[in-house]
């Protein structure tokens, strides 16, 4: 957070500098079953953010000292490309990204049913290629969707978003010029249907009457991009059931 | 943290205790462990601090340079913060480069610092562009009994408020106090079943499904969150351990001094 409010980033119609209320969620669009190899993947656009997220597995655990003998252990490996910032990002990961990438892998553990495959991985991978502010949470709403493409059975899917503060205003979904002169950004996951937060960070500054707006403003928001989860889903097999006859139920993606 | 095996005798223990509303060292949910700080342990360093939180024990030490500033910030002071979880801490620790583990400690301690605006950076500015004063603060974990978030936070906010910036010695006038603005406080809470629990043992965070810091400054104000853990936690358990975090930082403050 740069702190710095003198940037006037909302206008005294209460609109932002690309054009929303601050109770909007940038434009968003979820593919799913995008890549032929991987088990799962997805595709989100979230304003200028593009994000892959693909799915391996449940596949053999390496390393094998990582194995756990009653369930599957999730690894998520989330990762910028060299040219998706403006400086252009050092190749491999640096702190923030394995930050991150426990974050999300942690914030699965408790949708999947990991302990149906005892021994195994499940690898997620995110590939961040093009970013906007909100990167981990459009990657984590994408391997949600990559999780349930590759048929790996789950409690929910797992809609995330960032809520911060911009001018003293509490806003919905910060794009980059406003994460770099904001004032607070609360990056969440939840589970929609029962409420629970599986992803929760903030930095920067806000009162407890701010952060109580911000969860005002997350949760609607976590609905829509639910629903939209629930689309791209539905949408990718509606495909699959008009080329193939058979029950859309046991139609699993196969491999290639 | 680090997983590690735990018998199941031990956990039904927790289990069966907390039913009854009780923890196994008889604290009660919103307790600290005691806790004790010697700050100014090294001579070496420009500020340091030893905090004893329970079992748990941090060595923490800030030294300062000057070098260049970041294109985006030319006129202040450079932070960083990293933490060591080295191998005679815990038998779960490795030597090596940094793990998860210690980044994410590192990185949650370096937001509260960073984002509480607690130090003034402008003022670690000796000439816009070209020079500043950069602070490190490196956090060494001794010995591992639970809860190293707040164990290396008050670590690091001792160690900061005991740190002399080295001016003489940098040939740039008078040594003075490191400029402090806010004074930020974590606090973190494990969540086992429907229980919070504020400063887990070593043994209650290998119980907990999850866990959550909350770093507020002295007016009560958020500066800081980090939920951790594979489990998930419910807005009334967010807000309590925020309104936990509030309570008892005023109570944290009056320790570090």
């Amino acid at each position: 957070m740069g702190g710095n409010s003198n940037v006037k980033l909302i206008d005294d119609n209460g609109i932002r500098i690309d054009g929303r209320r601050v109770d909007e969620l940038r434009n968003l669009k979820i593919e799913a079953g995008v890549l032929k190899r991987a088990d799962g993947s997805a595709y989100v656009e979230l304003g200028k953010n593009k994000v892959l997220a693909a799915v391996y597995g449940p596949r053999e655990c390496h390393p094998r000292h990582m194995q756990n003998p009653a369930k599957a252990i999730i690894q998520c490996k989330y990762n910028m490309i060299a040219f998706s910032v403006g400086d252009r990002k050092r190749p491999g990961p640096d702190r923030r990204s394995v930050e991150i990438s426990k974050i999300i892998s942690e914030a699965f553990e408790y949708v999947v049913f990991t302990e149906n495959y005892p021994r195994t991985s499940i690898d997620i991978y995110i590939e961040v290629l093009q970013a906007n502010a909100g990167t981990r949470c459009a990657g984590l709403t994408a391997a949600s969707v990559a999780l349930a493409d590759a048929g790996i059975p789950m409690k929910d899917l797992v809609p995330s978003v960032a809520v911060g503060k911009v001018n003293d205003q509490v806003v919905l979904d910060l794009q980059k010029e406003e994460d770099n002169f904001g004032q607070a950004d609360v990056p969440m996951a939840m589970i929609p249907r029962t409420g629970e937060v599986l992803l929760l960070q903030m930095d920067g500054h806000l009162t407890r009457v701010q952060f109580d707006r911000a969860m005002e403003l997350a949760v609607p928001a976590l609905h829509q991009i639910y629903a939209a989860q629930k689309d791209a889903l539905a949408r990718r097999y509606a495909v699959e059931q008009s080329d193939e006859p058979e029950d859309p139920a046991t139609s699993e993606p196969q491999e290639g | 943290m680090a997983r590690s095996i735990m018998s199941e005798i031990k956990k039904d223990h927790i289990h069966k205790l907390l039913a009854k509303g009780r923890r196994v060292d008889g604290r009660a949910w919103d307790e600290f462990r005691p806790i004790s700080i010697q700050t100014n342990f090294s001579e070496t360093a420009e500020g340091s601090a030893r905090v004893k939180l329970g079992n748990t024990d941090v060595l923490v030490g800030v030294k300062m340079d000057t070098g260049t500033p970041f294109d985006d910030t030319p006129n202040k002071g450079v932070l960083a913060t990293n933490a060591e979880l080295i191998p005679m801490a815990s038998p779960t620790f490795e030597a090596g480069p940094p793990d998860e583990n210690s980044i994410e400690l590192a990185r949650v301690v370096d937001r509260g610092i960073r984002e509480s605006q607690m130090i003034d950076l402008e003022a670690l500015c000796i000439e816009p562009m070209k020079e500043v004063w950069m602070v490190f603060t490196d956090i060494y974990v001794l010995d591992y009994d639970g809860n190293l978030f707040d164990a290396a936070f008050l670590g690091a906010m001792a160690a900061l408020k005991s740190t002399i910036v080295p001016a003489k010695s940098h040939d740039k006038g008078d040594d003075y106090a490191l400029p402090i603005r806010h004074f930020p406080i974590s606090v973190t809470a494990v969540q086992i079943e429907n229980s919070i629990l504020v400063d887990p043992t070593l043994d209650e965070e290998k119980v907990a499904a999850a866990r959550l810091t909350v770093t507020t400054d002295e007016n009560g104000d958020l500066r800081a969150m980090q939920k951790g853990g594979q489990g998930a936690l419910t807005m009334d358990q967010i807000y309590k351990v925020i309104e936990t975090s509030q309570r008892l930082g005023a109570d944290l403050r009056k320790i570090v001094g």
